[in-house]
């Protein structure tokens, strides 16, 4: 080892998770979770946010307050069940414009995926609402949570929407590791990391000489010459 | 002659081995990076990775749920038979994906692009890919799949003569660094930089410099093995680690490939095969053996000839693999 780096803080929550339990987490802490948790992406937001469907679990905040962004590796084991084998988060960015009508239909207050979203979602959207955000980790730690799937609840909109867009539900053991991004106060550790990292890159670039031809996407305005 | 049955039988284990079992070389490349990495949340993203490859292998299970693209590679030794002939062999690794896809469990992710149906096969028309090449004095064939993640972490763009090496590096950086914020690269990452040739057969050298070289190895041209290691060290001083967060882990390593390109142009593509590198490859007998290792061993110097032959001597330097 190079040099001693620091242990990072290890929690464990039981879901349906408290108001009190979520509040304790903090950015960078690793958590593992007990409990039920639910998988909703496009196909499932898409029913319920815009087309106004009902949920099909009746009260599912009692159930499970945790929505995982994922699309697990499942296929039916010939006995009417499922064998979930790998299990890996979807990049949560693109279901930011669900979200608050989504926390709100549903009662969810933690949101699980891959990437984190943008730090206006964490102030403006989960944070108001006591939500906070855990990413997985990697992100390709698809054998260890599916140890942590001990058994699939139920699977609804399996016919309709896919196995990958299908809202399915979670019973879990020592599910994770999962990194806590943004606490109840809307902080965000990867934007924290980011601007650490931010502060480095001009520097990558003094002394190369700059490209013969530019590029549309690096200046915004359509009318520029590219040369 | 190669039996059709051998051939959907062995790109079949290589589907399961592939998706479950982290190739030697890339473990060892990461396990060498968190000796190094001085971040904590990117040394435990590192040490937590070790664990899944590891719960993959005990468990025989996915090491990622998402399955990527697989996709095969093919090289033809020159005095192969096989029964069925080469349609026979398409219709054996479209079958073996479909096998694949319901036993280990693979998660179906090939969908068509305009009305996403899909068969939950991962099978669909150009899907899966399968690209060929050949090899002489030889008389097997050898079949690698290649299981490659990520929407995201490639690129691609037009550059000249005068942009030079300061111009490769800018592409590097800017890919690196765009896709490598909030990990979504899932890196450290094998990157392959393709220089050189027609457009798409850029992109095609970048993928394969990324895919199908393994941990370690170094391009024979001096010049752009030393160009490598540069690239390599740039990549792991851009200082981010795993999941973009504060680090020195992004570049497992680095291969570059070359292609004879328009005398006015420079295209470069870059390519990272993500922290699920999943490759392995099959060499099917003449003699209806089949052998199984994790490096593809594609780049040969018949692959790499620059003129109108090719070096005669023994080129199958892995002729008794
Ligand atoms: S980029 Fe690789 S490790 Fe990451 S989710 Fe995709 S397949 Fe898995």
């Amino acid at each position: 080892m190079a040099e001693e780096r620091h242990e990072l803080r290890q929690r464990r929550l039981t879901l349906p998770a408290s108001a009190e339990a979520i509040a304790e987490l903090e950015p960078g802490n690793v958590v593992y979770l007990d409990g039920v948790v639910y998988t909703a992406r496009e196909g499932v937001y898409q029913k319920v946010v815009v087309e106004r469907e009902a949920l099909p679990v009746a009260d599912l905040a009692s159930v499970s307050n945790a929505n995982f962004h994922c699309s697990p590796a499942a296929a039916p084991d010939g006995k009417g069940g499922y064998n979930v084998g790998g299990v890996t988060a979807t990049a949560s960015f693109r279901f930011s414009k669900y979200l608050a009508d989504w926390l709100d239909l549903t009662g969810t207050k933690i949101v699980i995926g891959k990437g984190g979203m943008g730090a206006g979602d964490y102030k403006e959207v989960l944070a108001p609402r006591g939500a906070i955000y855990l990413t997985t980790v990697g992100y390709g730690t698809g054998a260890l949570l599916g140890r942590g799937v001990k058994a699939v609840e139920s699977v609804h909109w399996l016919e309709e929407l896919g196995i990958a867009q299908a809202m399915w539900l979670f019973r879990v053991k020592n599910f994770g590791p999962f990194l806590v991004d943004s606490d109840t106060a809307g902080n965000s550790l990867f934007q924290r990391q980011g601007e650490l990292v931010n502060a480095g890159i001009e520097a990558l670039y003094a002394g190369l000489k700059p490209p013969a031809l530019r590029r549309y996407g690096e200046t915004d305005d359509r009318r520029d010459e590219l040369l | 002659m190669i039996a059709h049955e051998q051939v959907e039988t062995a790109a079949y284990e290589i589907m399961k081995k592939a998706a479950i079992d982290i190739p030697e070389d890339y473990l060892g490349g990461v396990k060498g990076m968190i000796d190094l990495e001085t971040g904590d949340l990117s040394s435990f993203v590192l040490k937590s990775m070790v664990d899944n490859w590891e719960a993959a292998t005990e468990d025989r299970r996915p090491m990622c749920a998402d399955t990527g693209l697989p996709r095969y590679y093919v090289k033809v030794g020159n005095e192969a038979r096989v029964a069925g002939g080469f349609c026979g062999v398409e219709e054996a690794l479209r079958s073996a994906t479909a096998r694949a896809t319901q036993d280990v469990p693979l998660r179906p992710n090939r969908v068509h692009p305009l009305w996403r149906t899909e068969h939950n096969n991962n099978v669909g028309i150009n899907a899966p890919e399968i690209e060929w090449s050949f090899e002489p004095d030889a008389d097997w064939i050898d079949v690698t799949t290649v299981h490659k993640g990520g929407l995201f972490g490639t690129d691609y763009r037009m550059l000249f003569p005068g942009d030079g090496i300061d111009g490769i590096k800018r592409v590097f950086l800017d890919t690196l660094i765009a896709f490598g914020k909030r990990g979504l690269a899932c890196q450290p990452a094998i990157v392959g930089v393709g220089v050189g040739g027609s457009k798409d057969i850029c992109m095609t050298l970048g993928k394969q410099a990324a895919c199908l070289r393994v941990v370690g190895d170094a391009n024979p041209d001096p010049k752009i093995a030393a160009l490598e290691q540069e690239l390599k060290e740039l990549g792991n001083r851009i200082g981010m680690g795993a999941m973009g967060f504060v680090g020195s882990s992004m570049v497992v390593d680095c291969h570059v490939e070359v292609g004879y390109t328009h005398t006015g142009g420079m295209p470069v593509s870059v390519h990272t095969f993500c922290l699920s590198s999943r490759r392995a490859t099959a060499r099917l007998h003449a003699d209806g053996r089949t052998s199984y290792r994790t490096d593809p061993k594609w780049f040969t110097p018949y692959m790499r000839r620059e003129t109108i032959g090719w070096p005669r001597s023994d080129t199958s330097s892995a002729s008794a693999g």
